[in-house]
């Protein structure tokens, strides 16, 4: 895969500079069979660090989850090698389904079939909590 | 439906009705002898809790309504795998209302998405024990004639003690309220409480040491101090004198200062202390009794 040159795809940029690995994860990239590259801390004018990731294929986005992570990347969707979209992202008020609450005694670690549900506290701090057991979860954590 | 899952879901208009039926009731008991008669209250302990659910069950039974339920998870459906959802909506098919205590946090959320009949939560792992919270209010108001302009110092285990959190979330509503909290550095508040104080800009000062700060309160919550909760043995042995109330600590304590606690206690309340005319825990009891009985009423009435 040349990373410069994606003919269909996505070009997830200005990623907080290491927050693209969560990213990855979350977004199960691994799954894919497609080219998948991640550059970590390349050099920037406005976030003096970033992190991109570059995908070779225009599969379907969660971008609920880019935007818990990091509500300030931005999402280039490219066709036929050209640039046709470029998705600002805000921060979701809520998560459903998408990410796993970390406190052990919460319900939704043994009740069968129950999704997880972040909601959004506060937008300046970047505060979700669990809806079931209102444990605070950070988008750096 | 109407629930009560947390009490900062139910405003502090409604709390304050609740505190008037529950006056009533203390007042003319005889009023209230039939008043949930023919009505039957399951109570679902999925961990043991025998005062709570005794409180329930006496409430119920003064109401001149029925209860029914199990007291533990292994005597119940659960133990061959069944989901909270699935309980509630077969319990629902039985009873009219629903009193339940789980030792997952949120599984009373759960469980009102779920039912046909109201939920109370009668206590949710380390989460929420929000008819506690009502036995204590009500308490606070009987006994200061008000639930404004008070310093409230909380004593003891406060990351897991679920009544402290309810407490805090339903009096950090009213005017001019102020937390003293003191435990070991180990056992404060959780963020996600400290976060909530902080953004409805109520005053709370953080302390290790009860004698520090004993003379400055209004109301005294204590809770239970438990060895293993510490991370090491040095700050436990450190620490331990701090959380325990004698009457030689209330000294410097005001003369209209109420002591309160949930129980059960085990020695963090000396039992000379109980002579004391500040003393209000076993009030608290009979209080809870009366404001589930009211908490009851006002369920059965707005699912009608």
């Amino acid at each position: 895969m040349n990373i410069n040159e994606i003919q269909d795809g996505y070009v997830i940029d200005h990623i907080h500079a290491g927050r693209a690995m969560r990213i990855y994860r979350y977004l199960e990239l691994d799954q894919l069979d497609c080219s998948v590259a991640i550059i970590k801390n390349a050099k920037s004018q406005r976030m003096g660090r970033k992190d991109i990731i570059k995908i070779d294929e225009l599969i379907p986005l969660n971008l609920e989850i880019i935007s818990y992570i990091d509500a300030s990347a931005t999402v280039n969707v490219i066709k036929d090698g050209k640039l046709i979209d470029k998705k600002r992202l805000t921060m979701p008020e809520r998560v459903v389904g998408a990410l796993k609450c970390k406190n052990p005694r919460c319900i939704t670690q043994t009740e069968q079939e129950l999704q997880h549900v972040f909601v959004l506290k506060d937008r300046e701090k970047a505060i979700y909590s669990c809806y079931y057991c209102d444990t605070i979860h950070k988008p750096e954590d | 439906m109407l629930h009560l899952l947390d009490i900062a879901d139910w405003s502090p208009e409604d709390l304050e009705k609740l505190m008037d039926v529950a006056d009533d009731m203390i007042a003319r008991p005889d009023d209230y002898f039939d008043a949930a008669k023919r009505k039957k209250l399951a109570t679902l302990f999925y961990e043991p809790s025998t005062r709570t659910r005794l409180s329930f069950e006496a409430a119920m039974l003064e109401l001149g309504g029925q209860v029914l339920g199990f007291s533990e998870a292994s005597s119940s459906s659960v133990s061959k795998g069944e989901s909270v959802a699935d309980t509630v909506r077969t319990v629902g098919c039985y009873a009219d209302l629903i009193a339940m205590r789980h030792p997952k946090e949120g599984a009373p959320t759960v469980a009102a998405a779920f039912s046909p009949v109201p939920i109370i939560n009668a206590g949710d792992g380390g989460h929420h024990h929000p008819t506690q919270t009502l036995a204590d209010l009500l308490t606070i108001r009987r006994e200061k004639g008000r639930l404004n302009q008070l310093v409230i110092g909380l004593c003891g285990d406060l990351q897991f003690g679920r009544t402290v959190h309810s407490l805090m979330n339903a009096m950090a509503r009213y005017k001019s309220i102020r937390f003293v909290l003191v435990s070991p550095e180990e056992l404060r508040v959780p963020e996600y409480l400290r976060e909530g104080m902080k953004s409805l800009g109520v005053p709370f000062t953080e302390v290790e040491r009860l004698e520090d700060v004993i003379g400055t309160l209004d109301v005294l919550y204590m809770t239970r101090v438990q060895k293993e909760r510490f991370f090491n043995e040095a700050d436990y042995v450190r620490l331990k004198d701090s959380y325990i109330l004698t009457m030689e600590k209330l000294k410097p304590a005001r003369r209209d200062l109420s002591i309160m606690h949930p129980l059960p206690r085990v020695n963090e309340i000396r039992q000379a202390v109980d002579k004391d005319p500040r003393a209000c825990y076993f009030k608290q009891v009979l209080n809870g009794k009366h404001m589930r009985k009211a908490l009851i009423l006002k369920l059965l009435e707005a699912a009608k």
